[in-house]
């Protein structure tokens, strides 16, 4: 079957369990990738999305459900047969190899002659902008580098689907950045479904097309960054994902009394009742006044935004967000009145 | 800074230059220059002493010895190394095991000789239990106290010097390397020969070259084994030394010594060469 | 992924078999050591162990040269790799190579060579069997150096010599109450293998007729093989205790860094 006639795969994960002794490393995982699809799976350490992606690779076994690729059941091919690129988080270069035979391994494992793995290999490493490094030895090469001819040898094979493993987690900020738009621009460019696992936020949101922020072995939402963003469905997500403040509120249902402002509520919140809304920092409007309800107790400038936290008389800081030049005037210790955009918010039990 | 300030810290080092030079270089040296000598002046008779026939037929059991048990030692020792490291690293079979080991790495001499006369000697457990049931005497006319039987006991320590050397290159082998070789459709065959392999085998040569050294220096098992003949560089340096028809001729055990020291150097020049490349890919 | 049960069988095997063959000589030793003249049991070669006054004499002998050898080898080696680190860095592959050279030089060769020197030992300080200290240190250099030097590079000694100097503390105080403390597993490594390899020491001993443990037990193998095998199993046992007991410590004091 030559992969290259569906650049795109779809991938799908039904029901996916897997415990070691007590602990639920899977609790019921479901997930369907479109093809060509980037998705991101999100979380803090623990939450599964690694385990996700191995028993998608066929490096882990589930103890129950399935995984289809491309409409066919895949969950008992064992993981050499799969037809899958995967990239890890380090060390996983060939160290005896040079980049070549490294790139051109998966292609020497599925019989094709010397000749023209070499040329493919050539080809691929072009592709992430490495061709001049083709005789050079992993210890030769830095970090970020490395995983790039890791992601060409991932490639080589124009696998169904690219698993990426936190690739990026061992290097430096700097790299890292430059590295995932390089990431991104050749998944673009070959068009395969790709399945990207990270605990970087920033990450995900940049580059994939849809992301699955997952918890304790559960997908808490799978959505667009956007989407993730202003609309987070769990307390978990908005949390995660962001900064948000904690401010009292009242429900009523259908909209929310926040620092004497009504706003909608965003789906997921409490019924009729007090709560806790979760406020995005740029929501927040601060204006001098001094019969306002808070004190600045600091102010960080960082650029082009500045982030202000002030303190409630009640003793509740806040951290409020705006572009730099319109709170020039708010130095600690002014008196600031507090309010919230008129944007949908999410209302938790308190 | 003046020259003398700068000089200062390095005077702290003299104690142990010091004591090094008077005890591992001087007799070094003394042995170097003793092998050039004869009758207190510099001749090279004992190092052409060094070509007899005797002398020769000693060098090659050594070689033959050193080699062969440095080569079973390898083979069994990765064996072993092999079947500990897919223990969990912390468990304590682990520990025990190399603990165990590190006793008899060490454990040579006196020690080790008794151990095997108490097993396969005149009397020994095995020799007795063999006699007593197959009516067979693997005693014979005592092989354990010639060539074959160093053999045997050398292997009881060059095992588990393997494994205290090569595990460390074993447990270098990311898991990173299986599974990113699986997943681009090797078969865990094809991982062994194209990847693990040649990746282990500088550390397994090295080991092997280190096993070699080991043997062929050793001198304790071999003298307490056998009190009579010199099959062996080590025993004949030992007759030397103190035997009485060889009086006089302490210069040629200079000589020998000699021989032993540039063996013993030119394969641990070799085992350095060797672990610096790995120690790269293994880290 | 889970080893097939196949496997683990085999495994299972192949260990077993690797147990028999290196526990069947230990096991030959006590069975040996206590046989009686009349095919029965007997504790005697074990209580000669106390009652033989040449072995006695000769473990006590064993034992003090371990402990010389251990205080000499520290006091040697601990203020000069301290040392070094601390204020000549360059040197350190120096002395790593000095430190290793051992290996490479056989004991064989350095009892061969050292009369010269033991000569003016014996003349200026003594002609006891315990003056054989001196070349045993040369001989535990090696796996000292490298126990210390593993505990050493887990700590950055050079920070905390300098945190402590300005805070008032002089170059000794620097060394025996900070780090020292810090490296005790890797002293206590070095000391329990300086101690095994002492007691097994027999090349050097027997060539310039001192009379250490093993050379009395080899001595005693021809008229005594009993007590001589239960004498090695003893001996052995021993630092099979010292090496266990030492990977506990190293488990409990914990890794500093890595």
């Amino acid at each position: 079957m030559a992969a290259s006639e569906t650049p795109g795969t779809e991938v799908v994960l039904e029901g996916l369990t897997r415990h070691y002794g007590t602990v639920h490393a899977l609790d019921g995982l479901d997930l369907r990738i479109e093809p060509g699809e980037m998705v991101a799976l999100l979380g803090p350490s623990g939450c599964g999305k690694t385990t996700a992606l191995r028993i998608l690779a066929g490096l882990e076994t589930t103890d129950s459900g399935r995984v289809w690729v491309g409409g066919k059941d895949i969950t008992e091919v064992p993981a050499n047969k799969r037809d899958m690129g995967m990239v890890f988080q380090a060390y996983s270069l060939f160290p005896h190899m040079t980049v070549l035979d490294n790139v051109a391994f998966g292609l020497k494992m599925r019989g094709v002659g010397a000749h023209e793995r070499a040329n493919r290999a050539a080809e691929v490493l072009d592709l992430v902008g490495l061709g001049t490094q083709r005789a050079r030895y992993a210890h030769q090469l830095s970090g970020g580098q490395q995983q790039r001819v890791a992601l060409a040898r991932a490639l080589a094979i124009e696998p169904q689907v690219l698993l990426l493993d936190e690739p990026l987690s061992a290097l430096d900020a700097k790299v890292r950045a430059q590295l995932r738009e390089e990431i991104r621009r050749v998944q673009l460019e070959v068009g395969r479904t790709t399945v990207f696992v990270t605990h970087d936020q920033e990450e995900a949101l940049a580059i994939a097309d849809r992301v699955g922020v997952m918890s304790s072995g559960k997908l808490e939402q799978i959505a667009t960054p956007e989407e993730l963003y202003n609309a987070p469905r769990t307390q978990f997500v908005a949390e995660f994902v962001g900064l948000t403040n904690r401010i009292d509120a009242i429900s009523d249902g259908a909209t929310a009394q926040i620092l004497g402002n009504t706003v909608p509520l965003l789906e997921g919140s409490v019924g009729r009742g007090p709560g806790v809304a979760l406020v995005r920092p740029e929501a927040l409007v601060l204006t001098p006044d001094p019969a306002g309800n808070a004190t600045v107790v600091s102010h960080s400038f960082l650029g082009s935004l500045s982030r202000v936290v002030c303190v409630f008389d009640g003793g509740r800081p806040v951290t409020a967000q705006s572009p730099s030049a319109a709170s020039t005037g708010l130095v600690p210790g002014t008196r600031v009145a507090v309010t919230v955009a008129p944007a949908p918010v999410l209302v938790v039990p308190a | 800074m003046s020259r003398r300030a700068a000089l200062t810290p390095s005077l702290a080092l003299l104690p142990f230059f010091g004591y090094l030079t008077v005890f591992l270089l001087v007799p070094t040296i003394t042995v170097v220059v003793g092998a050039f000598q004869e009758g207190g002046s510099f001749s090279l008779t004992n190092i052409e002493a060094l070509f007899s026939p005797v002398a020769l037929r000693t060098l090659r059991n050594s070689i033959v010895l050193s080699a062969s048990t440095a080569v079973i030692g390898a083979v069994f020792g990765s064996l072993l190394t092999y079947l500990v490291v897919s223990a969990p690293p912390t468990s304590v079979f682990r520990r025990v095991v190399m603990s165990v080991a590190g006793v008899l790495a060490q454990f040579g001499g006196v020690t080790l000789a008794f151990a095997f006369i108490a097993t396969l000697g005149f009397s020994g457990v095995i020799t007795e239990l063999l006699r007593s049931t197959v009516g067979v005497d693997i005693f014979g006319r005592g092989w354990l106290f010639d060539l074959p039987g160093l053999v045997l006991v050398y292997t009881y320590f060059q095992i588990p010097l393997m494994v205290i050397v090569f595990l460390p290159a074993l447990e270098g082998l990311r898991p990173q390397w299986r599974e990113a070789a699986l997943s681009m459709g090797a078969t865990n065959r094809k991982y062994w020969t194209e990847i693990a392999i040649p990746i282990l085998t500088p550390a397994f040569l090295g080991a092997t070259l280190l096993l070699f050294a080991n043997a062929f220096a050793a001198y304790a098992t071999a003298a307490a084994l056998i009190s009579q003949g010199n099959p062996i560089v080590p025993l004949l340096i030992r007759a030397g030394l103190i035997s009485e028809v060889l009086l006089g001729r302490e210069n040629f055990a200079f000589a020998l010594a000699f021989e032993m020291i540039v063996v013993v150097a030119l394969v641990m020049a070799a085992y350095a060469l060797l672990v610096k490349r790995t120690s790269r890919w293994l880290q | 992924m889970r080893p097939s049960t196949s496997w683990r069988a085999m495994r299972a095997g192949l260990l077993a078999l690797f147990a028999v063959f290196f526990l069947l000589p230990l096991y030959a030793m006590l069975d040996f050591g206590t046989r009686d003249f009349a095919g029965g049991r007997t504790g005697q070669s074990w209580a000669n162990l106390v009652q033989d006054p040449d072995l006695t004499a000769a473990i006590i002998t064993s034992l003090l040269l371990a402990l010389f050898t251990v205080l000499v080898m520290l006091l040697l080696l601990l203020p000069t790799m301290v040392w070094v680190r601390l204020r000549i860095p360059k040197a350190k592959r120096l002395i790593e190579f000095l430190c290793l050279l051992p290996l490479t030089i056989p004991a064989l060769v350095i009892v061969v060579g050292m009369r010269n020197v033991y000569t003016w030992v014996n003349y200026l300080i003594s002609d006891s069997v315990l003056t054989l200290t001196f070349v045993y240190v040369v001989l535990v250099l090696p796996y000292a150096y490298r126990s210390i030097d593993a505990a050493l590079s887990g700590l950055d000694v050079v920070t905390l010599a300098e945190a402590a100097r300005s805070l008032g503390a002089g170059w000794i105080t620097v060394i025996v109450r900070i780090v020292v403390p810090n490296i005790w597993s890797g002293i206590l490594s070095a000391a329990f293998i300086s101690v095994a390899l002492v007691l097994g020491e027999f090349t050097i001993a027997s060539l310039t007729n001192y009379e250490n443990l093993q050379v009395v037990i080899n001595f005693l193998g021809k008229s005594d093989a009993r007590t001589s095998v239960t004498a090695s199993l003893a001996a052995l046992i021993f630092a099979f205790t010292l090496l266990m007991g030492l990977s506990f410590v190293g488990r409990t004091r914990g890794r500093e860094g890595k």
